[in-house]
Parts: C-alpha cells; structure tokens; sequence
C-alpha cells in the first residue's frame, strides 16, 4: 500500500463554504507560484487528503477554478494550471488591492494619516 | 437509488415512556461523508442500530438498497458501536484474524499497514493497550472491511488531536467513491470539513438535513456554530 501523506489540517474560517475557502487557497498557490503555469495539480483525493476535506467539496471547488478559468481538465491526464498569463496577473492584482485596502482602513481605523501610513511603509519596505 | 432509506420510522424502548426515534424519514445517497448529530440522547446510535439490524422497529422501515435488513445487509454494512464489543483478552493480530474469518471484504494487509503506521503491536493483547489505542484499533479493523456503509458511532470521542487527524485521515483515504460514511457525534467542530451533508437529530426527530456548505451559504456560520444556536433555542423553549 502506498505510504499516506500526512493531512495537514487547514483551519477554514467559519463564515464561507468550505469549497469557496479551497478556491481562495488554490488561486493564492497559483499567484504565488506554488504551483506553476501548465503544472499538473495533484488529484482531488490527494489535494482532499492533504487539506483534510471531503473529496466531493475538493471536486466542487476544482470545478469552480476550471469554470473561472484557473484550471483546465484534460480528458485523461488529469488537471492542469492554466497558461493564461494575464488571467494570473489580473488575479494577483486583484488580491494585492484588496490586501493595501485593507491595510489601509485598519492604519485609518488606528488614526494614523496618509502621511504615516506612508512613512510606514517606508520603514518596512527598507527593512 | 438512495443506498439508505429511512421511512416512518419509529422506535419505542418501553412503552409510554416516550419514542427514542419518532417517525423518522430520510434517504442517504451513496459515495457520500454524512454527520449524524444531535446531543446525548437524541437518538444518534438508536438509529445505527436499526440500520443495521442490530434493533428491531416499532414501525415504519429501515431500507437499504431496498431491502430490509438481514445477511446482505450485515455483509454490506460495517459498524463501529459506541463500546467495545471486542474479546479484551485476544491479541490484535488475533482480532484481525477474527475479522478476516467473519467478514469476507475485510483487507487484512490495510488492517496491519494501519496497525504499523500507529506503532501498534500486533502480538499485544487488546486490554493492555491505553483506552486512545483501543479506540483506534477498533476503527482499523472497522475501516480496512470494503464495505458499502460505514456507520461509526463517536469515533473521535476520546482520543487526542492527533488520533483525530489520524482517524479523519483514515476515514478519507478508505472510503470509496461507491461507499457511504456515516458518522454520529456531537463534536462537529473537529469532523466538519470532510462531511458532505449533516443529519440534525433532537429528541427523536429530523430537525435538519442540509449539505455543509449549504448551510454555510444560507445561514453565513458554520455548522459548528449552527448547531449550538439550534440547541440553545431548544433548551430554552424547554
């Protein structure tokens, strides 16, 4: 028998369907490099095995990624990472506005002005 | 067709002394990972037992694959109770042998594989093993039959978290797409994301039969935090 890999459990948060919470994971993977352009992902019961879900809840949210584009299926070999460069970078953009708009509400909520929120930055980004 | 299919039923323990099931109707789909929940005495192993012919009905039927249960359903159906039914005294490779002699699905090569993965001494005697790895030996053996329906009964009761990632482990790699899981506990937090559907069962009767995500969707929480306001409300209207 082939040796398990161990799950590791994911901590999902509790205000979205699990399947949504899979998307998000596998999109931030694809952004980020993890898994690269054309790369073959891992089957579903291997990617259900290593996030700790349902395979029926990792097929669905394989689904959704292949209806948004992100995933293709080939009919025999399995699934693949998509070549679309621009679909990945749009992605990416996407996620890094939402990420500074959020930072930049919390440094408001904190009282902070333009000004620091700048000077902020700067101080990490020279880090 | 539905793999399981309760209809009416009812199960009365003694009489006038009120239903412990009552008139309970659903159907289970195969290949699905189903949670059978409720509180202490809602009715959760009342029902296991009727469906796998370990209790009687006092009406209605208990169907699966459209039948009643008898020998093809018992050689279908692999059942983990909420107590140890196993001879204290044998072995565990003496146990594995007692479960390859009864049942004829049952992966004897699985059973050891898992057995290795623990650490788990085949040549030790069952009563001399912690109260953790008897639970877990109990559910190797449940787990490594190829059967069509696993009903396990509080399988994450009472071991620690790392026996519990290697329970859901062994739970996700062992069933099949054509096999059903269906699984009774009250500690929802720790199995819910590899459930397709939940069963709410209060005082004998269906409250909710729902996929996970589905409540996720319509009510925004988990099923977790479902589950604690439906039996709040139902303490308080009590």
């Amino acid at each position: 028998m082939k040796e398990r890999s161990k799950p590791f459990m994911l901590s999902f948060t509790n205000d979205k369907p699990i399947y949504a919470q899979i998307v998000d994971l596998v999109e931030l993977r694809i952004v980020t490099g993890v898994y690269q352009p054309q790369s073959k992902l891992p089957s579903v019961r291997d990617l259900a095995m290593e996030m700790g879900v349902n395979p029926n809840t990792m097929q669905r949210a394989l689904a959704t990624l292949e209806t948004e584009g992100f995933v293709k299926s080939e009919r025999t070999s399995g699934r693949f990472v998509t070549d679309d460069a621009a679909l990945i970078s749009e992605k990416r953009e996407s996620l890094t506005r939402e990420k500074t708009q959020d930072f930049v509400q919390s440094m408001r909520h904190y009282g902070c002005n333009d000004a620091e929120i700048v000077a902020t930055v700067q101080h990490f980004l020279n880090d | 067709m539905a793999l399981l299919e309760f209809k009416n039923l009812s199960k009365t323990y003694v009489k006038d002394r009120g239903q412990a099931l009552n008139n309970v109707s659903f159907a289970i789909e195969p290949g699905k990972i189903v949670g059978l929940l409720g509180p202490n005495g809602s009715g959760k192993t009342t029902l296991l037992k009727l469906t796998c012919g370990l209790l009687v009905p006092t009406s209605g039927e208990v169907l699966f694959n459209g039948k009643a249960p008898g020998a093809e359903s018992r050689a279908a159906i692999a059942l983990l109770p909420d107590k140890s039914y196993l001879a204290d005294w044998m072995r565990v490779e003496q146990i594995l042998d007692f479960f390859a002699d009864f049942f004829p699905d049952f992966d004897k090569a699985r059973a050891s594989q898992l057995l290795r993965e623990l650490n788990i001494d085949p040549k030790q005697r069952f009563k001399t093993l912690s109260k953790g790895n008897q639970e877990k030996v109990q559910l190797i053996v449940v787990m490594s039959r190829r059967a069509q329906l696993y009903l396990l009964d509080e399988p994450i009761g009472g071991v620690d978290p790392a026996a519990r990632d290697f329970i859901i482990s062994t739970i996700l790699t062992n069933y099949s797409e054509n096999s059903t899981v269906m699984i009774a506990t009250h500690l929802i937090s720790d199995i819910e994301t590899i459930l397709d559907e939940v069963i709410v069962i209060n005082q004998g009767n269906i409250a909710l039969q729902d996929s996970v995500d589905g409540i996720r969707e319509n009510r925004g929480q988990s099923v977790d935090q479902m589950f604690r306001e439906v039996f709040s409300h139902v303490s308080q209207a009590a």
